[in-house]
């Protein structure tokens, strides 16, 4: 049966969170109601990328983009849309329609228009659980390329021209870590792909094992090929049961139609590839910490050198890559590595996925060449900050880099710009902070996840962590003095230089990155006991300003009872009761009470 | 999985199940389905052409359903558009959509009779 339309539903995590799991059997009814079922293709598809939308449903062949998809909205959409071919306007992506109410393009779209889909070029695009459609768009073609007409070396030297750089933080030269792996004679060698992903608020990783497994597994095939290794491990959290259920899928799928097992492609290549479940420790995502895990002792890491490339996995020459850098690989090897090269910057060659967060109106994933500038990511795709509040700083690399004041926006994204920034690229974590965020708060907060991951096998981490996050609560609770700022600053020097592993030597770096640039608010906290975000509780006192209209909500639902006012008169908050808890203040329709 | 050109196989015949998302340079097929198409009996008109796409397995012309232009008179109203040229047919039945299947869209050639021309100037 031809079917004469294809409805897209979106099925990452993030959109199921949102309620989509049930938007296809709404579809399934409705359209069976109305006698068109066998005409309309459904297909569950991985991540969109426009999280804050969600859940999306896309109709081909016009391409119409509906965003924020509920339940309800099913039957108008068959009734109307799939039926009568009349597009639903009020459901349809603002953005998606042009001002004669005509539908855009995918790509015409802003949020998309400044991206570059790599890495995430099947996502939401294709059905994961269906290995044709990933070879339709050219799946495997990289690895058939590959083994049929390529030697190990040439994969190498093709991975080394095409400049492709590690996504999961470090940025180490992929086709460097491949040569020495391949150089490391061996009975027997190890890939693995480290999809760990323990930065608090970053998704890349999932969205792609999600949307795109498939691109996982050749690029973790290639990457054996390339050094040598018969066996790959893909090590993922528990805490990604969709992801799990999708590799699991793929795996069978690709062992079905003969590209994993014996023999592939008739060249005498032999490859399988087993999961390995991770509990969920960010230190896992280490890369001794992760092999030790893998092999079943604690998930610890160990001195490097001797590096996993001479001596990793049951002591085999091992070498591990991320997710989206093994995303990267089979497009690469397809497309030809000065295909890759045109994208991106000198040194920063291909894109780079980033989960887009915090204060942000299109919060979600984005992909953009390496050498877009920090603004461009905020304003022209992430659509600027909600009530045009001012920007304070992005924070890039989650809980191991730093913040990037907004002076610095029209910086380009780059492995060593970052870093001169005093942050990192961390592994695409990209949080948005305004000006009623407080430093202090954030640095607490991310001290307080380190502290709670740390290993504990290093003292400098595992002490150091601990007490800078104590720092933190005294400077913040407003008891502490200019002193333990600059002893808060002398013990986040001495444990990034004196840590075992990446965890602790980068645990710090929101600490010094903020003291850099944001000292004043640090001090204010000390000196003056004010809080300038307006969110360390014991520093702000809730008041009603004179724009109050009287209209109660603040006093029924405050839970200590603790405002009084009558009906049309300006209420007042007893300080001396009041839990700061901010219910009042997020529930008033005028915005009367401010934190001072 | 023996060699590249068993894989090329299974793309190519996977490819008919995506070509459709994308940006659509093939044919396409627009039938006027608002209320008035439907009551003049423009569903199985829809239905005759994609039996016939699914008969010949083009997948380079899709079906669409759209809303009213107006002309309710003269409905079923069936659009084809070949890249740039848009040929509108009116008092569409089954035949004539066999006709215009064969005759315009394989062939090339439109079908004289029913453009909206002879209905409308
Ligand atoms: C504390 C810590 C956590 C890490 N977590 C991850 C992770 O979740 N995912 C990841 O790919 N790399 C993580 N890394 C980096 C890995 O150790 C390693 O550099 C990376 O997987 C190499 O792959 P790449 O070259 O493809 O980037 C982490 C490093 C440290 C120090």
């Amino acid at each position: 049966m031809f079917e004469r339309s294809h409805v897209l539903i979106c099925s990452g995590s993030n959109c199921i969170s949102r309620g989509s799991k049930s938007l296809r059997n709404e579809f399934e009814e409705h359209l069976s109601n109305l006698g068109i079922r066998e005409e309309i293709k459904l297909v569950n598809t991985g991540c969109v990328g426009l999280c804050e939308q969600g859940p999306f449903v896309i109709v081909y062949p016009e391409g119409v983009f509906y965003a924020q998809v509920k339940n309800k909205d099913i039957k108008t959409i068959c009734e109307e849309h799939l039926y009568k071919g009349r597009i639903v306007e009020k459901l349809v992506f603002d953005e998606a329609l042009s001002d004669k109410k005509e539908v855009k393009a995918f790509d015409e779209i802003k949020f998309y228009s400044k991206q570059t889909r790599v890495a995430l070029r099947n996502c939401g695009l294709i059905n994961p659980d269906d290995i044709e459609e990933y070879i339709a768009k050219e799946g495997y073609h990289g690895l058939g390329k590959v083994l049929t007409t390529m030697t190990p070396q040439e994969v190498i030297d093709e991975m080394l021209k095409s400049g492709l750089r590690g996504r999961g933080g470090g940025g180490f030269p992929t086709g460097r870590k491949w040569d020495f792996a391949l150089k490391n004679e061996s009975d027997q060698k190890y890939v693995i792909c480290n999809a760990d992903e323990g930065d608090p608020g970053a998704f890349m990783d999932r969205a792609l094992l999600e949307g795109d497994p498939h691109s996982i597994l050749e690029g973790l095939m290639i990457a054996g090929y390339a050094i040598g290794a018969d066996k790959g491990y893909i090590y993922v959290r528990i805490e990604y049961p969709t992801a799990i259920e999708k590799l699991k899928t793929a795996i069978s799928q690709a062992t079905n139609l003969g590209l994993l097992g014996k023999n592939i492609f008739d060249t005498g290549f032999n490859f399988d590839i087993e999961l390995r479940l991770g509990a969920g420790a960010f230190v896992c995502g280490e890369e001794t910490a992760l092999i030790a895990s893998i092999e079943g002792g604690r998930g610890m890491s160990r001195n490097k050198p001797p590096f996993p490339a001479a001596k990793g996995l049951w002591g085999k020459p091992t070498i591990i890559n991320n997710v989206e850098t093994l995303a990267n690989i089979p497009a690469i090897l397809h497309m030809g590595a000065d295909w890759f090269a045109r994208i991106g910057v000198e040194g920063n060659r291909g894109t780079k996925v980033f989960s887009l967060g915090g204060n942000i109106k299109n919060a979600g994933l984005v992909e953009v060449p390496l050498g877009t500038t920090l603004r461009e990511v905020v304003y022209e795709i992430g659509g600027g900050i909600p009530g045009n509040r001012a920007l304070k700083a992005v924070q890039t690399g989650g809980p191991s880099g730093g913040a990037i004041p907004e002076h610095l926006m029209d910086l380009p994204i780059e492995y060593e710009t970052l870093v001169q920034a005093g942050s990192m690229m961390g592994s695409g974590g990209m949080v948005v902070i305004d000006e009623n965020n407080c430093m202090v708060d954030i640095c607490r907060f991310y001290l307080d996840f380190t502290c709670e991951e740390s290993c504990g096998k290093c003292t400098p981490c595992r002490e150091g962590t601990k007490k800078m996050l104590e720092m933190l609560e005294i400077i913040s609770s407003g008891e502490g003095t200019l002193e333990d700022i600059d002893r808060l600053e002398e013990l986040a020097k001495m444990v990034k230089n004196s840590s075992l592993c990446g965890l602790g030597q980068a645990a710090p770096n929101p600490i010094l990155s903020m003291l850099e640039h944001f000292r004043p608010e640090f001090e204010s906290h000390v000196v003056e006991k004010v809080c300038p975000g307006g969110v360390c509780k014991p520093l702000i006192k809730l008041v009603v300003t004179d724009t109050c209209i009287g209209c109660t909500k603040c006093a029924t639902n405050c839970p200590v009872d603790c405002i009084e006012g009558s009906l049309k008169e300006m209420h007042k908050i007893d300080t001396s009761k009041c839990i700061k808890c901010g219910v009042c203040k997020n529930i008033c329709p005028v915005e009367a009470i401010v934190s001072v | 999985m023996k060699s590249l050109a068993d894989l090329k196989k299974i793309r190519d015949a996977a490819q008919k199940k995506v070509t459709m998302r994308g940006k659509n340079d093939g044919t396409r097929v627009l039938v006027g389905m608002a209320t008035c198409g439907i009551s003049a009996g423009a569903r199985p008109v829809m239905n005759k052409f994609v039996e016939l796409i699914t008969e010949k397995n083009l997948d380079t012309v899709t079906v669409t359903p759209v809303g009213c232009i107006g002309e309710c008179s003269i409905e079923p109203i069936v659009e084809v558009l070949v890249g740039e040229q848009r040929t509108t047919y009116c008092r569409v039945d089954e035949k004539v959509a066999e006709r215009i299947f064969t005759e315009h869209i394989i062939g090339g050639k439109v079908v004289e009779d029913n453009i909206i021309g002879k209905f409308r100037l």
